[in-house]
């Protein structure tokens, strides 16, 4: 299906003002998502930078209905927001969540597989900057092998996250959920649409969206779209959709050799080896089922 | 009107069905199980018009009563214990947000060790979560408290999440004789839940917000001025609960005997019951014995506690819990209640019935008997087992 896209999206803004970092992907999910669900998104954000930055009091930074929820309750009080709006008759609105990684799966996994256990109507976004980034970047279970956080730090006899990232497309998926994917801020178009078919379907939706950190990442404020490009690029993350039981890549890699450049350019991969790198490129080939030149 | 034989469970759900929540969101523990198995009931056959959310914690339970009344609509949760102590994060969340959610707590003990019986460890641990804590004394009160609390928790002044206790099988599982209203009177008593404090389409709102070291005793100040409020606002409610259905409650507290009572039991929960048999067994010898029950842990009935006790000679607070390395939560309270308040009696702690174990007629009776000798002590009752 063909989504929005720049030139047709709404001018109109509902997430601003707020304090995050420059260069902040996932303050750009927040914001981008919302232009397509549009004014009637009910949101539920929880503890996590999103919330952090948009909520203080009395600096209220959503245009649109907002609420921050425990850390690991962000599905139930959707589940509890959509059982309320609907018995006050309601039924032109979307409730949405915005949870971070360590937010979804970690601490709110529980609540999020109870929701989709129960299909309650609800899109629920994960922006995943990689580690648990508003306490000060410490390790989350889809933080990727090798990062250097403040909890996995790159010492002398162990280098950083020595666990793979969890797949949590699969996790959602193998509940049988209706519709999930994958997408990355560094492809929007592909991202807005994602968020536009969520919102026509019926039953629990799940959308994971890489959105980097420039400020947990160590990277450039200007590189954010650029490094969320290049993870899709390099096959190191994949744009995919799980809908009607059936998972498909909705994008190829196209810089297979491009792995080097992308890790050199943030410190938390400064101190990796070659022979790490390799490993991060013989586990990307294992992903993809294939090796690639 | 209709008479029902039920459980303190089973009358709570009949209270629960009158007060139409839109949702409610529930997870098993002994000994509350039966509540929510009864609600469910009356959703699946068409007596009660409710969203019954399967949540897959205590937690979400709360969670999910948080977003509903969110949303401006009426919600009922219950719980026991653990799973109490599993939604905690969720309790002040609930009264720092003003939402009126009312739950009913089975009260049992807590692991370790593992206990599936009544005591009242779970809430008086929670007693300063910001919710209203109710301790009901039989089944017709639990029913009516679980339609009342609706009338004090939405009032505007008070905004306020509202907990009635019921002694984990002492009441949730005793089978009494009840009266249950019909629904034309609870609806003319208990008008449809509205509020401003709600996500609105037309006019969007920003809630649970952060407020910084500038803002936060704002909110916090409110919230402990909305639950005093509460203090005036159930007079006047039990007055119109009576006129509508007949029955009088006492406000804060209940006293039994206290006009000239000179050895008095402070207690709460249906051991109460017990204790006024035990008084009134006592004042046929001519003891002057006398109980006080506290309806309400909180908001705490400081003034009624004073002016009860004002001429009270020895007084035992005789509770189901303990704080470890203090004495019981309730005795702690009432002691501070009675500082500089013109009462000279001699105050004790005794602690019975924890983990269920059966608090007797003789207990009590040996409690009064005790009391003549003035004692200050905070006691164990069973503490050697025999
Ligand atoms: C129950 C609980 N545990 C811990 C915290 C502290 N905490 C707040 S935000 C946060 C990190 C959030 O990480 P993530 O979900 O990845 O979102 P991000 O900040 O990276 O956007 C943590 C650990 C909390 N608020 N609540
Ligand atoms: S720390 Fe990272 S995720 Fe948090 S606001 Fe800054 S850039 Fe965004
Ligand atoms: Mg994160």
């Amino acid at each position: 299906m063909s989504g929005p896209n720049a030139r047709t999206i709404t001018g109109d803004e509902y997430f601003y003002g707020h304090k995050a970092c420059a260069g902040c992907g996932g303050a750009l999910a927040v914001r981008i998502a919302l232009k397509v669900l549009g004014k009637n998104a009910v949101a539920v954000l929880p503890a996590g930078c999103m919330s952090a930055v948009g909520f203080n009091f009395p600096n209220l930074c959503f245009a649109n209905n907002a609420i921050i929820s425990t850390f690991a309750g962000t599905a139930s009080m959707m589940t509890g927001i959509e059982a309320g709006l609907k018995a006050r008759g309601l039924s032109d609105y979307t409730v949405v969540g915005f949870a971070g990684d360590g937010g979804t799966a970690d601490i709110g996994l529980q609540a999020l597989s109870g929701c989709i256990d129960r299909n309650d109507d609800v899109i629920y976004i994960c922006y995943d900057n990689e580690a648990y980034m508003n306490t000060g970047t410490q390790k989350s279970s889809l933080t990727p092998f090798g990062a250097s956080t403040t909890t996995t730090p790159a010492g002398s006899v162990v280098r950083g996250n020595i666990r793979e990232k969890k797949n949590l497309l699969e996790i959602v998926a193998a509940h049988g959920i209706p519709y999930a994917a994958t997408a990355s801020i560094g492809y929007l178009d592909d991202y807005m649409m994602k968020v536009k078919k969520a919102s026509l379907i019926k039953g629990t939706k799940f959308i994971h969206v890489l959105a980097p950190c420039p400020t947990g990442w160590g990277a450039q404020t200007d590189m954010t779209v650029e490094l969320a490009k290049k993870a899709v690029d390099t096959g190191l993350w994949r744009l995919a959709e799980y809908e009607n039981g059936e998972f498909r890549l909705n994008r190829d890699i196209t810089d297979p050799d491009g792995i080097r450049g992308y890790l050199r350019s943030q410190k938390r991969f400064a101190h990796l080896t070659d022979e790490d790198i390799s490993h991060i490129v013989e586990s990307r080939d294992a992903r993809w089922g294939r090796s690639l030149p | 009107m209709t008479k029902a034989f039920v459980s303190g469970n089973e009358a709570f759900a009949q209270g629960i069905r009158l007060a139409r929540p839109a949702v409610v969101s529930a997870y098993p523990i002994t000994p509350q199980t039966v509540v929510v198995e009864r609600l469910s009931e009356m959703v699946a056959d068409g007596e009660l018009d409710s969203n019954f959310i399967h949540v897959e914690s205590e937690h979400s339970a709360m969670s999910c009563a948080i977003g509903a009344s969110a949303a401006g609509v009426r919600v009922f949760t219950a719980t026991s214990s653990q799973g109490l102590l599993y939604m905690a994060e969720c309790l002040p969340y609930a009264a720092g947000g003003r939402f009126p959610i009312v739950m009913m707590n089975a009260d049992r003990s807590v692991a370790l060790p593992w206990n599936i019986y009544g005591d009242q460890s779970d809430s008086l641990s929670q007693i300063s979560s910001g919710w209203i804590q109710f301790y009901a004394m039989n089944a017709q009160e639990a029913l009516d408290m679980a339609i009342m609390s609706y009338r004090i928790a939405e009032d505007h002044r008070v905004s306020t999440p509202f907990m009635v206790n019921l002694d984990g099988f002492n009441l949730t599982h005793t089978y009494e004789n009840v009266d249950v209203p019909d629904q034309e009177q609870v609806d003319s008593f208990l008008p449809p839940y509205s509020t401003t404090n709600k996500i609105d389409l037309e006019k969007p709102v920003n809630m649970g917000f952060t407020a910084g070291p500038a803002y936060n005793v704002l909110f916090k100040m409110s919230e402990h001025m909305g639950m005093l409020n509460a203090r005036d606002v159930v007079p006047p409610v039990e007055d119109e609960f009576m006129r509508i259905f007949g029955r009088r409650y006492s406000g804060m507290v209940e006293g039994h005997l206290l006009e000239d009572a000179e050895l008095v039991i402070v207690t709460l929960g249906c051991v109460s019951g017990l204790c006024m048999d035990v008084a009134d067994r006592l004042r046929e010898d001519g003891v002057k014995a006398g109980v006080l029950r506290i309806r309400y842990m909180r908001p705490f009935p400081d003034r009624e506690v004073q002016s009860a006790l004002l001429n009270a000679k020895a007084v035992c607070v005789l509770e189901k819990d303990v704080s470890f390395g203090n004495a019981g939560v309730v005795f702690s309270e009432i002691k501070s209640a009675l500082y500089g308040s013109g009462c000279s009696c001699a105050i004790c702690n005794r602690i019975a019935g924890l983990g269920g174990r059966d608090i007797s007629f003789d207990d009590i009776l040996a409690i009064f008997e005790e009391l003549e000798n003035r004692p200050t002590d905070v006691g164990f009752i069973g503490g050697s087992a025999s």
